[in-house]
């Protein structure tokens, strides 16, 4: 009986939801967000890590002290934090003559490291310092990735797939327009990475599209990218699958085209062909003896010869 | 027909400078949206040279580009179906499609609950569930009631007030009582399974799959090792050592732990040590340094061998600076290659390969 007394269930209702709610789910929640202060983080890494804090905000948790870690050579705490917080991305700031002002993103699968890069901030500016209004917590921001530089090698295209799982927020099915005020504008040119966040104001423009201004809130970085630890294909293709109750359910008999027009496919009984009605001509027309054979050969009528 | 084409040209003119330029954006490669993440991609290549400029200016930039770009996007938001929330007074809320972009999941798809013993035996043995009515005609009563449960169907059992006594049993034995008691041990026993069940479904979810690593390198399963080494309860301390695992194990973080002689104890050794270093300083013949002199060795050779071709003077210094590197990591292990290399060799190719 050693096994049973290994089962640990929750023992009242609210530690059951807890647990239930950390299970894998066939829709997933929104993905947390941990951000982390290394060991020897400089003003600039903590106030970035700061920042981001506040723009992932209902999203992310902060961990302000110390952490004497190195996610590139021991990822085990970066584990522990993952499963503690419930986090499946994560942002680990740290300063040293090496590498300095350094960021390391990165995301989990099943609280493992599956993906992380690490960045260098080469020039920021804050949300401080940048004295205007700013956006409200919790925006969905518009996310614009420009630059060839993201298609091209293997690591920026992940880099690119991470920022979107970093910033995108809560998936969701209906937005106001006129509450569309955040964007995070990322260019990637001659190796560097430009990180800006605007405020929209829309402004009339005598159509229904209105005219975009954008305005510059902060925080602004200049990044370059560093080492990186990018998941085997196998894992990450494990990580993309979806469940099977989540794919649509094919429908039978319709197809698509590339100019996606819709084709259906329709069974038909075969078609009687002997009781087609032609055209009508004279010469065709039954006599009456026929007409009488056809109804079931009792007329009573005689039939006039023509 | 002519006149006809020119009026229409200017009108589809004059209808475009009505709409303000600003609304329109024109670009070279269309750009890629997901709507449901409010995502754009832009394919064009940024302008690089104005980039490279001075501050404001490229925030000047960046910022205009930024503008075209969230341009294409509202545009394309805007067209989307729309309704105003809450009546016709609410503000105009656009539905978004699903998301396209794939991104990996958090935690792989839950899994099914394993079948308990039950269901797997009925599984092999073919048995299928039947639906039964839970409401049965009671003679007795002569009404429906529940076929379970509270005021069930033909009288609880378990309230009886009189019970049979079989041929051949005890008459003072206490019949009710045993039905009690039979009943109390079946209540048991599927408690018991139940939690049988309930630990073999949770002995199977306690083993999770393992995911693929890919091509791990050495440095990476060193690092695994050392880390499952030092993950039992004990921290490592009473965990065997494997064959070739170095003799002092390293600590959690990786580091090498300082450690000292003994001030006082093993003296023949210590003798040793220092008779060793009197010998080292008393000789004639100076302490060698491997990698040193492979590194000149190798220098010369290859001086020689560009002084041959006849090429460049830098080209000749980079490739001297790039072998450099090579022997300096051999050399812990190149004990035996010294003496040789140390002989200054005569001038002629080919050298290097037979001292290796």
């Amino acid at each position: 009986m050693d096994a049973l007394d290994r089962v640990v269930k929750p023992k009242t209702k609210r530690a059951k939801r807890f647990l239930e709610k950390r299970e894998p789910k066939l829709t997933e929640n929104t993905k947390n967000a941990m951000l982390i202060k290394g060991g020897n983080a400089n003003s600039t890494v903590t106030e970035v890590l700061k920042d981001i804090y506040a723009l992932k905000k209902p999203f992310a948790v902060m961990y302000k002290k110390k952490n004497i870690t190195r996610p590139f050579e021991d990822q085990t705490s970066l584990e522990f934090f993952s499963k503690k917080s419930d986090c499946s991305l994560f942002l680990f700031g740290s300063h040293n003559k090496k590498r300095p002002n350094n960021l390391i993103v990165g995301r989990m699968f099943d609280y493992h490291v599956l993906d992380m890069i690490e960045l260098g901030i080469e020039n920021f500016v804050s949300l401080k310092d940048i004295k205007n209004n700013k956006c409200p917590e919790g925006t969905k921001p518009m996310l614009i990735f420009a630059g060839d530089t993201f298609d091209l090698s293997e690591e920026y295209r992940r880099l690119k797939s991470l920022l979107i799982d970093f910033f995108r927020g809560p998936t969701v099915p209906n937005i106001r327009l006129a509450g569309l005020e955040h964007v995070l504008h990322f260019t990637a040119v001659d190796g560097k990475i430009y990180m800006r966040s605007y405020k929209v104001l829309l402004k009339k423009s005598g159509c229904k599209i209105p005219r975009i201004e954008l305005e510059d809130i902060g925080p602004s970085l200049d990044l370059v990218m560093r080492r990186t630890h990018l998941a085997s294909d196998d894992l990450y293709k494990l990580s993309l699958k979806q469940p099977k109750a989540l794919k649509p359910k094919k429908k039978k008999n319709i197809s698509h085209d590339v100019f996606g027009t819709t084709y259906g496919r329709i069974h038909m009984q075969k078609q009687d062909l002997s009781k087609l009605q032609t055209r009508k001509m004279k010469g065709l027309k039954k006599r009456p003896a026929e007409k009488s054979a056809e109804d079931g050969g009792i007329s009573p009528k005689k039939t006039k010869s023509v | 027909m002519a006149a006809v084409r020119v009026e229409e040209v200017l009108a589809a003119a004059a209808q475009e400078q009505q709409q303000p330029r600003s609304v329109q954006v024109e670009k070279e490669l269309e750009l890629e949206f997901d709507l449901g993440n409010l995502l754009a991609l832009d394919p064009n290549p940024p302008p690089a040279a104005a980039l490279r400029g001075a501050g404001p200016r490229r925030e000047s930039q960046l910022r205009a580009l930024a503008r075209d770009n969230v341009q294409l996007l509202a545009a394309r938001l805007w067209e989307l179906p729309a309704e105003r929330a809450d009546g016709a007074a609410g503000p105009l809320v656009a539905r978004l499609p699903e998301p396209a972009f794939r991104l990996p999941r958090e935690k792989p798809p839950p899994r099914p609950r394993p079948p308990t013993r039950w269901e797997q035996f009925a599984r092999l043995k073919g048995i299928r569930r039947r639906k039964r009515t839970s409401l049965v005609w009671d003679e007795q009563a002569k009404e429906w009631r529940r076929r379970w449960g509270y005021r069930r169907a033909g009288g609880d059992p378990a309230r009886a007030w009189l019970a049979e006594v079989p041929a051949g049993a005890d008459p003072e034995e206490d019949q009710l009582a045993k039905l009690r008691r039979a009943k109390r041990e079946r209540v048991a026993r599927n408690e018991l399974n139940r939690l049988r069940n309930l630990a073999r479904a949770h002995r199977a979810a306690a083993a999770p799959p393992l995911h693929p690593t890919g091509h791990q390198s050495r440095q990476e399963l060193g690092l695994a090792a050392r880390v499952a080494r030092v993950s039992t309860a004990s921290l490592g301390r009473f965990q065997p050592r494997l064959p070739k695992e170095p003799a002092e194990p390293p600590s959690r973080d990786g580091g090498k732990k300082r450690r000292f002689q003994p001030l006082l104890g093993d003296l023949a050794a210590e003798r040793g040590r220092q008779l060793e270093l009197l010998r080292g300083m008393n000789s004639k013949k100076p302490a060698l340094d491997i990698t040193r002199a492979v590194n000149k060795q190798l220098r010369e050779e290859d001086a020689e061998a560009a002084a041959a071709k006849g090429k460049k003077r830098a080209q000749r210094g980079k490739r001297g600076r790039r072998q450099q590197q090579r022997p300096g990591k051999r050399s812990g292990g190149g004990k035996k290659g010294g003496p040789a290399r140390r002989q200054q060799r005569p001038v002629g190719g080919g050298g290097r390969r037979k001292k290796a």
